[in-house]
């Protein structure tokens, strides 16, 4: 009685893309939950299998909280959370100091933070010598998003900029499942905000990797 | 349609479809977004005619549902945790009366200690009130269970309850094949009861049984939980045929036909389980998956017959009956009279701990080894309980397990003793 149209993430079929697995870090209210959902979205939107949960119930207001998102060309069983990253999405640089935010992060991982300091002003030199380091980005989303949005919400914006420094998802399918999430002006508002922080990470990976 | 949404969502919408004339829940964690979602549903005269109850509690939710249902009405709850518990009087009245109301358990964990994450003690604590219990694997099938439940409950005039892991399924976004009305329309006609309260044509439902018919009446309730046994697997080939896709039944058996070990388990787990299997399927090593998906009716025949090849059984839980150990175990013991195999009780995910594949990877070696302690508890932290046993034997006023354990693990509020 084996379920056809589960398959495992383990036999992938020959030329698909492995599962790519993304934890977000942020504070209650910033949307953190929000924005795993999304990122599912936008993955399913490009026909993709997708996976998003949150940190099962923790979320307070202010208080550190996780959530995940998986998303690949297989269908996703596993149920775990995401211990071994492919991507990190710091949404707020105050955990820092408080979380163990790198923790498990994959070699060829990728880590963009949400902070108008680069990663030497962060104190996060040592980070740049274990990783590749035009896959660390910070970008000032919080100051988009107030430019933007109108607000300092982070979420939305970072997502385009995670379309930009990972390639893994395309910034339309980012930009359609904001659209879905959030109707009308405030869809419109945080789409730009996508758009304006993808643009700006590809600007800052051009000097990175000096393309 | 496919649509990318919240568990709760995709139940709440499939639900609505299923045309439910009363809805009446209260809120508790992780169910709530269920019946917020109903409740959106109603308000915005989607429903029809279904009439939202709210209520001050979980017995009162239930003792609404019961009369809704005794006046002949398609009846729908939800719950979770202590709220099933505080429904426990009217769940035995619900079954006892043979009325088919379709509930969904979002499960979790039993306080104290008061936790809010999933496991199985909830609808585990419930297992012998009457209710019929299936457990969706995925939102897919968390989403299909309930249109079966509904045809099940009519079928038989039983409740049921279908159940989904709290947070790691409500909570989850995947993607759901949503039926379109027409399917489920098909599928499911409208609700005809085998008893009604009719003020045209009076009965009584729920008169006073003495020693004289008290036995030939339970009798009848285990009776129809056997004829669940042939109608859960037509219920869900029926749902095959028109809807496309497998869903429900009572085992599913993956990689098992050669299997030398085989893992038992209920619910979402099974996804990181056969994960598990296929890495070490590609090691070579015979192993194998069995998920229960009706857990009441319990399908002795299949649990047996699927079993009847294998070395090992390995019954992976998330509810600890305290005292003794496992509690499918024990039900999958009873499947194995006369049958020798090597037979391992593990408790896991207690109150939301997350089951790694990594963890099942060594507990399934293990296994294979026949290493295993014949009970297990996957991921304790020996050294915390030690110490708080320690504490204890020393005398005098050691404090409270719980908040020793806390301030042990270096998390802040437990005070100090």
């Amino acid at each position: 009685m084996k379920r056809a149209t589960r398959g495992s993430t383990l036999n992938r079929v020959e030329g698909s893309r492995p599962t790519f697995e993304v934890r977000i870090h942020g504070r209650g209210g910033q949307g953190v939950v929000t924005a795993a959902e999304l990122l599912s979205v936008a993955a399913f939107d490009e026909g993709r299998h997708a996976q998003a949960f949150p940190s099962f119930g923790s979320e307070r207001t202010g208080a550190p909280v996780v959530s995940f998102c998986r998303f690949g060309d297989t269908p996703i069983r596993t149920r775990e959370p995401i211990a071994e990253p492919d991507a990190l999405i710091v949404q707020d640089p105050t955990l820092l100091h408080q979380v163990d935010l790198f923790a498990g992060l994959r070699p060829q991982g990728y880590v963009l933070i949400n902070s108008s300091r680069d990663f030497s002003e962060l104190g996060l030199d040592e980070l740049s010598e274990r990783f590749r380091p035009e896959r660390l980005l910070s970008v000032p989303a919080t100051e988009l998003a107030r430019e933007h949005v109108g607000r300092p919400m982070p979420n939305a914006a970072l997502l385009g900029g995670f379309a930009a420094l990972t390639g893994a998802l395309r910034l339309d399918s980012v930009i359609a499942a904001i659209r879905e999430r959030f109707r009308g002006a405030v869809g419109e508002r945080n789409a730009a905000a996508a758009a304006a922080c993808f643009h700006e990470v590809e600007r800052e990976r051009a000097v990175v990797t000096g393309a | 349609m496919l649509r990318q949404l919240e568990g709760s969502a995709a139940v709440a919408e499939t639900v609505g479809l299923c045309r439910p004339e009363v809805v009446c829940a209260y809120p508790i964690s992780p169910q709530t977004h269920i019946v917020e979602g109903l409740s959106d549903l109603v308000r915005a005269g989607r429903l029809g005619s279904c009439e939202y109850v709210t209520v001050e509690s979980e017995f009162a939710a239930l003792s609404v549902c019961i009369g809704a249902s005794a006046t002949g009405a398609r009846t729908y709850t939800a719950t979770a945790s202590q709220g099933l518990l505080y429904m426990a009087e009217a769940l035995y009245n619900a079954s006892g009366l043979g009325l088919p109301i379709v509930m969904t358990v979002a499960n979790r964990a039993i306080g104290a200690p008061i936790n809010i994450w999933n496991d199985h003690s909830d609808a585990m604590s419930q297992r012998d009130c009457g209710w019929i219990q299936l457990y969706a694997e995925d939102n897919q099938e968390a989403a299909d269970l309930h249109v079966q439940a509904f045809s099940l409950a009519e079928r038989l005039s039983l409740p049921v309850m279908v159940c989904m892991d709290g947070f790691v399924l409500t909570h989850a976004y995947e993607r759901v094949d949503l039926p379109t009305a027409e399917q489920v329309d098909a599928f499911l006609p409208p609700f005809e009861p085998r008893q009604v309260l009719d003020p045209a044509d009076p009965v009584t439902i729920g008169a006073m049984v003495g020693p004289e018919a008290f036995a030939e009446v339970k009798y009848l309730a285990h009776a129809k939980q056997m004829q669940a046994l042939d109608a859960i697997p037509e219920v869900a080939a029926e749902f095959e045929r028109a809807f496309g896709r497998p869903s429900g039944g009572l085992v599913r058996g993956y990689r098992a036909e050669d299997a030398e070990t085989i893992v038992i388990g209920l619910g979402s787990v099974l996804g990181t389980i056969e994960d598990t299997v296929d890495e070490l399927r590609e090691d070579g090593v015979k192993i194998g998956a069995l998920a229960i998906k009706s857990f009441r009716p319990f399908p002795l025949e299949e649990v047996r017959a699927a079993l009847a090849g294998a070395k090992r059984v390995v019954v992976l839980e998330k509810a600890l009956a305290v005292g003794i150990g496992g509690i499918v175990s024990a039900n999958v013991r009873m499947a194995l009279s006369g049958i020798a195999l090597h037979g391992y009780t593990v408790i896991a995910g207690l109150g939301g701990r997350p089951i790694t594949r990594r963890s099942l990877r060594a507990l399934f070696e293990q296994a294979i080894e026949d290493r295993l302690e014949p009970l297990t508890f996957l991921d304790l932290d020996r050294e915390r309980v030690e110490a708080e046993l320690e504490r204890m034997a020393s005398g005098g006023r050691s404090g409270p397990h719980a908040e020793n354990i806390l301030r042990e693990s270096g998390i802040v509020g437990a005070r100090s003793h």
